[in-house]
């Protein structure tokens, strides 16, 4: 089962993708399960690092809060730039966080996060140390900013990849 | 009523990127400098598929959605080398 | 006039809605673009077109195309998910160019690098 289809989930995706593209039919079924189906093995001949998803629910959660975070950070970027950054008070910042994170693929859905996040923006990490330098467009309390960070983005992905 | 509603939301939203796609267009001459200049440019193409998408939504075909994923790709991928490029083209190497 | 004629005010309504909210995040966010002092600055406010304002003008669309189709138009979704993952990935590379050609100049106000922070924290 493992040789015969070596990457279910990519499969699965890329099958769901060639249904929503085209219109749903059995002969469309067929070829895109076929398409998978040889990406797939194109997939196992490049021995890509196998991602270990350990639970799902945190997943879940992520996908309710991050959304509704973007859209709070949305209206928010959205005033200050009307109102002028608040007449000029506004002030931006870099900040430094420690992180805890060090699987690759969930470094990288951290990354997708804070970037898609208007106000919060990803400059640099370091992969030894851990430490992270992110641009905050409204920097008001560092250390709040930091705890929200690692409290909401930080600990779901550590549950999920680690 | 539902028809002007939407057709008044279209013009708005075509009007409105239209001017979106001349400032972000304003950025990308003025620069100053070579990473300005290819934010300005992803913006632009970010722009430019939302107008696509809008006027699909106008005239009612799904053939300008097509368009669209065409300008999203290849605007992520020349807006990501350029980027790649600005990281490793001049000061690092 | 075409097809926009017989749509019931239950879907014209979100899709006004939402295709004015989209458009006006989009144009506010060239406007941070434009007006902004610093690059560092100017890196967020794209963020809102590319945030919800493709995710608002791509569920009007998916609703619209929904109604009239028939049947349900999903394949925005695909569009929105491209954006969602691929301007992230720019962005990144254009922070830490930018990074990268301050320090390169000794430009004030650059944080020094990630990897020599043994003090701190």
């Amino acid at each position: 089962m493992i040789r015969l289809v070596p990457h279910p989930i990519l499969s699965l995706m890329l099958l769901g993708m060639w249904l929503l593209l085209t219109r749903f039919s059995l002969g469309h079924l067929v070829l895109g399960t076929a398409i998978a189906l040889v990406a797939g093995w194109a997939m196992g001949e490049l021995h890509p690092a196998r991602v270990h998803i350990r639970r799902w629910t945190p997943i879940l959660r992520l996908g309710v809060v991050v959304p509704s975070d973007i859209l709070r950070s949305n209206l928010a970027v959205a005033g200050l730039i009307l109102t002028n950054g608040r007449r000029g008070t506004r002030r931006p910042g870099f900040v430094r966080i420690p992180l805890e994170l060090r699987d690759p693929t969930g470094l990288a859905i951290l990354s997708i996060i804070i970037t898609a996040t208007p106000g919060t923006a990803w400059i640099e990490h370091d992969r030894e140390s851990g430490i992270l330098i992110l641009h905050i467009f409204d920097l008001i309390d560092e250390s709040a900013q930091r705890d929200e960070i690692r409290r909401r983005y930080e600990a779901p992905l550590i549950e999920i990849f680690q | 009523m539902s028809e002007t509603l939407l057709t008044a939301a279209f013009l708005y939203a075509q009007i409105t990127l239209g001017f979106a796609g001349c400032l972000a267009a304003l950025r990308v001459l003025r620069g100053p400098r070579a990473q300005d200049r290819v934010l300005g440019l992803d913006t632009l193409y970010v722009i430019a598929m939302l107008l696509f998408l809008v006027t699909g939504m106008r005239t009612g075909s799904l053939f300008f959605f097509e368009a669209a994923i065409v300008i999203g790709a290849l605007g992520f991928v020349t807006t990501v080398s350029m980027a790649k490029f600005l990281l490793r083209g001049e000061v690092i190497e | 006039m075409n097809h926009l004629a017989g749509i019931p005010l239950w879907i014209a309504l979100p899709v006004a809605v939402l295709v004015v909210t989209g458009s006006s995040l989009a144009l506010l966010g060239t406007i941070g673009l434009v007006r902004l002092r610093s690059f560092y600055d100017r890196l967020h406010a794209p963020t809102l077109g590319t945030s919800w304002g493709v995710g608002a003008i791509l569920l009007a669309s998916m609703l619209l195309f929904s109604w009239l189709e028939s049947r349900p138009v999903l394949h925005e979704a695909l569009l929105g998910i491209l954006v969602i993952v691929t301007t992230p990935a720019t962005y990144l590379f254009l922070g830490r160019a930018a990074l990268h050609r301050d320090r390169a100049e000794n430009a004030p106000d650059v944080p020094k690098a990630a990897a020599d922070d043994k003090a701190q924290d």
